[in-house]
This record gives structure tokens, sequence and C-alpha cells, in this order.
């Protein structure tokens, strides 16, 4: 019995699995009075979240139809339309998924299964959390740069995919590392055992069983990656484009960018029935919610499978 | 396959690894030498000097100033605003996730505010100019139309998922040990609370606030569509204020041409800005790894 370290007191509802109860008498009131008051944050937090989605939908119900799906931006606001924007911000999310996946989940298996630690690895690893923190409108100038002017590729999907594919590849390599990470090793060591060598442990063990939390990351950073506007501003993404883009060397627009290009529109320009720029936006955003929200949802609902199978 | 042919693709595929690795390395310098390389022909014609200390910033019209510090005003201002909604609540909400709530009431909350982390920041734009600005103006009739009182609440918004996460993750790493000492010694839970786990987690904490105000400084749609476009030192929150992100962004919706001054100012701009994100990023690292390894 003397080897048994002394456990320490457990909520007896089994509830919460790190705190002890206090004495229950002294600074009870304090107490309640300072959960009242974090309640209250909570609930502000909330009623933000609630009174931005009721907003908008409140705004842009009327132009959420069929036609402002199908038709192109115009100078009348009843008129304008989605289309070119959700294409665009469809290519966009392919192409930078087709860039960032593959890079983002060799360098995590790299970090995770080959590199030895300190030296490279190190200052890999430093280096990815400090990328993590560059402002998103960085990005854009060094895409400027590089991509539109250097590498002569002009203001074009393609430049706008591969800035963003470098904003979010951090996202990428995070969760991928993580779900490496929590593959048990002696997936590792039986596999080697069976005289497996290194990569076809993690091609043909590892990476199966990391599938789901790598996907999961990726679906989230994507999300993140058509969310974004500052970026492709500045990488030459505009609000008025009339056409579909024809290939990857096009010029484009995207969601955020049609958005951003309609809350800027003066408010006085109506339609019939009052309809303005800024109702567009706010069907705009609906759709644009939207589509994060099912992103969202499947990565969830991929998570959730994969914990069910482990246990 | 022959035992060579298989050891040459082991290395070579570690190799092709390797190489991505050092991808994101590659992406910092060349971050870094675009911003330094891009902006030697706007220092060329603006006095270093002028550009920091200078307090007119008019690099685009026909009689030019070149200071920055309208826009760097303009970037703290909002962001001290953000940071006066989203460290208290930050805070508050982290304590209560963390020490009060029970799981259940963690599990809604947590994905609510994740979700809240999760919207486009021009979405929040949209909120701030068209939601939150006519709301404060029935309050406050002198409010200007862009100004950076609502662009720094939203922004705070927006910023307060992560103290709170970031906080709570601090919190929740504080050994049980020191719980239990604070309680042996007749402490009440404020008093555990206050006087045991938050000096204990504080490093952590002042770590997420760090990275907060990081975040804050390098947003852009917020302030570009809500904040206005004045580029002059103000000191009252109502009025227009224009930041280092909202004048890049300006400057960039109008197709500048390479070589040309415009062009050369937001390289600028931007260096000053990524400069002052690195700092408080890498100070918030270092305070991160500083707790990690206490309590590891």
């Amino acid at each position: 019995m003397s080897a048994q370290p002394i456990k320490p007191t457990v909520d007896p509802s089994g509830d919460q699995d790190h705190q002890p109860s206090a004495s229950p008498r002294r600074g009870r009131g304090r107490e309640i009075a300072f959960e009242v008051i974090a309640l209250g944050a909570v609930t502000a937090a909330m009623m933000v979240l609630v009174g931005l989605l009721v907003s908008v939908v409140l705004d842009g119900h009327n132009r959420l139809n069929a036609e402002f799906l199908t038709s192109f931006p115009s100078s009348m606001p009843h008129k304008a339309g989605l289309k070119p924007a959700f294409f665009g911000s469809l290519y966009l999310m392919l192409l930078t998924a087709l860039f960032c996946f593959p890079v983002g989940v060799a360098t995590a298996i790299y970090l995770e299964e080959y590199a030895k630690k300190g030296g490279l690895a190190r200052l890999i690893e430093l280096n990815i959390a400090n990328l993590a923190g560059v402002p998103s409108i960085v990005y854009g100038l060094l895409g400027l740069a590089i991509f539109v002017r250097a590498l002569n590729l002009e203001r074009s999907l393609l430049s706008g995919a591969l800035t963003l594919a470098l904003l979010v590849l951090p996202i990428v390599i995070i969760a991928s590392r993580e779900a490496l990470r929590a593959v048990p090793p002696y997936v590792r060591d039986a596999s080697l055992a069976l005289g497996a060598s290194r990569w076809q442990t993690v091609w043909k063990q590892v990476l199966p069983i990391a599938r789901p939390g790598i996907m999961t990351g990726t679906i989230l950073a994507l999300s993140r990656a058509i969310g974004e506007t500052a970026p492709i501003i500045t990488v030459g993404a505009v609000g008025y484009i009339r056409h579909l883009p024809k290939d990857i060397k096009d010029s484009f627009t995207a969601m955020p960018i049609q958005i951003y290009d309609w809350v800027s529109q003066r408010p006085e320009a109506t339609g019939p029935d009052n309809v303005t720029f800024q109702q567009d936006a706010a069907a705009g955003i609906v759709i644009l919610l939207a589509m994060l929200l099912a992103m969202n949802g499947v990565a969830i609902w991929l998570r959730n499978r994969a914990q069910k199978r482990l246990k | 396959m022959p035992v060579r042919l298989r050891r040459t693709m082991e290395w070579a595929i570690e190799q092709l690894l390797r190489l991505c690795a050092v991808l994101s390395v590659a992406t910092t310098i060349g971050i870094i030498y675009v911003l330094i390389s891009q902006s030697v022909p706007f220092f060329a014609e603006a006095p270093i000097k002028e550009f920091l200390t200078g307090t007119k910033w008019t690099p685009l019209s026909a009689s030019k100033s070149f200071g920055v510090l309208p826009l760097v005003m303009g970037t703290l201002w909002i962001t001290f605003i953000a940071m006066v909604v989203a460290l208290p609540a930050g805070l508050l909400i982290a304590i209560y996730l963390s020490e009060f709530a029970s799981r259940r009431v963690r599990s809604t909350i947590k994905p609510a505010l994740e979700i809240l982390a999760g919207i486009p920041t021009v979405v929040y734009g949209y909120f701030a100019l068209l939601t939150v600005t006519p709301l404060l103006q029935k309050v406050i009739p002198e409010l200007n139309i862009f100004n950076a009182l609502s662009a720094g609440l939203v922004m705070g918004v927006m910023i307060l998922p992560m103290v709170a996460s970031l906080s709570e993750d601090a919190l929740y790493a504080a050994p049980q040990r020191l719980r239990e000492a604070s309680y042996a010694l007749g402490a009440t839970k404020l008093q555990m609370i206050f006087r045991t786990l938050i000096p204990a987690a504080l490093s952590g904490i002042a770590a997420s606030f760090i990275l907060a105000a990081a975040r804050a400084i390098g947003e852009t749609m917020i302030v570009a569509i809500a904040a206005g476009m004045q580029p002059i030192i103000a000191w009252d929150p109502r009025e227009a204020m224009q930041t280092m992100t909202a004048f890049i962004v300006r400057v960039s919706m109008g197709d500048v041409a390479r070589g040309t001054l415009d062009y050369h100012s937001i390289f600028a701009v931007g260096l000053v800005l990524f400069l002052m994100t690195l700092g408080l990023n890498s100070l918030s690292l270092w305070l991160r790894e500083r707790y990690e390894r206490a309590y590891r």
C-alpha cells in the first residue's frame, strides 16, 4: 500500500478531471459573483456572434436567389451576382490544395519521421512557428514581388493560389505533425521489425492511420484560405470581373474580394426595391459562411469518425 | 527490387522530404529579402530619419512627406482598443472554462469560440461598418462613419477566441499540485485562482496577450473597411484613422505600376509591419517555451 502515490481529490461528480472542491463556505459569495461576471463575458461574445449572423441574414436575404448565384457583377446592385467570385474561390481553393497539401505533409513527415532532434529540425520548427504569425498581407507582398513580378505570372489565379498556399502551409504542417505524432510508436516498430524500410513503414503503415487527422487539418487550412482577402488584393484580384477564368494564367476574383468591393460601394446607389450593394455584400457573406460551415462540418465529421475507430 | 536500388530510393525520398521542409525556411528568407530589396528604392527618396520621425504621410501626393508615424499611430490606437476588449474578456473566459465550467458547458462554448475565430475578416469588416458603427452612432452622435472605435471593438471580438484559448491552455497546464497546495493552505477558490494559478501561468497568459496584439497589428480587412483612409495622427478614436495594413490595401487596389514610388512604399510599410509582428511573435514564443519547460 505504501507504494501507492497519494491520489489528488477528485470532484465526486466526476465532471471535472482536475479540480478539487474547495471549502464550501468561505468566499462562496464572491465566487458566485465572479462566475456571473465570467458567464457575462461568455454570453457577450456569443451575442456578438449571433448579432453578426442575424444582421447579415437580415440584410442579405432578399438577394439570396438563383439569379444572384448565376449573374456577373454589374454596375447596378439589383443585377449584380456572385458567379465569377464563387468559381474564382473554388478554383483558388483547389489550386491552393494542390500546392500546400503535398509540401505540407512532406514537411511534417520529414520533421516527425526522419529528422534528428536539434539542428536543422529545430530551425525549421522555430521558423514555422514564426511564419504562422506573419500577417497575411505580408504574404501578399511576397506574392506580388515573387509570383506576379519576378516569375512573371501576372495577376493570375496561379499567383493567388501560390500565395495562399504559402500562407496556409504552416497550418497544414502543424496539423499533419500532430496527426503523425498520434500514431502509436509500436506501429512503426512492428513494421520495421518485419523488415520494411523506413519509407515503406511511413507510406503503408503510418500515413493511413494519420490520414483523417491530416485531412481535417488540410480542410481547415483551406477554409482559412478561401476566407482571406488581403493577400489576394495585393496579388491583384479585382472586384469587377465579367468572365470566368479560362485557365490558371487568367485574371480572377474571389468571394471575399467581391464582398469587399460591394461593401465599399456608395450606399446611395440603389436599384428597384431599394436593393443596395451592401445587401449584395450581405448575401455574398451568407454564401461564403455557408461554404465555410460545410467545410468545417466535413472536417469535424472526419475527426469524429477517426476517433471512434481508434476507440 | 535490388537492395542497392531500394537504398537509393530511400535516400532520394528522404532528400525530397527535406527539400519540402526547407521550403518553409525559404519562405521566411523570401519575405525578408523581398521586403528589404523592394523598399530600398523607397528609402533612396525618403530619408530613413524622416520616415521614422516624420509626422506627415503623403508619399503619393504631389508634395511628398514620408513620416510613417501616422500609420503606426493608427495601427497602435486600434490595436489598443481591441486589446481593451479582448484581454479582460478573454482571460475571464479562460478562467471560467478552465476552473468553473462543467465538461458539458465547455463542449458548447469552445466550438462557438472556434466559429468566432473562423469568421473571415472581411465579414467582421462588414459588421463593423454596417452594424456596429450605426449602433454606436445612436450613443455617440458625433462618431464618424469611418472610425477607429468600432474597428477596434470588432477587432477585439476577432482576437478574443485566441486570447481565451491560449490562456486556457496555460492555466490548464499549471500542475495540479499547485491547486492542491493552495487549498491545503486554506485558500478559497478565488484566492487559489488569483494568487496561485494566475501567477503560475503568467508567462503563458502573457504569451497569449502578445500573440493577440501581433495578430491585431497585422489585421487588414476590418480596418480597411471600417476605420477609414486618413493618414493623420489623431487622438480621438471617433475619427477615421489609417493603419499600415489599410495603406497597403489602398495602394494595391489601384493597379500599381512596377518601379514607381507607390509600389515601393507598400514594401517599406510592410517591412515596418513585419518587424513589429516578428518581434512580438518571437517574444510570445519565448515566453511560451518558458512555461512549457517549467511544468514538463
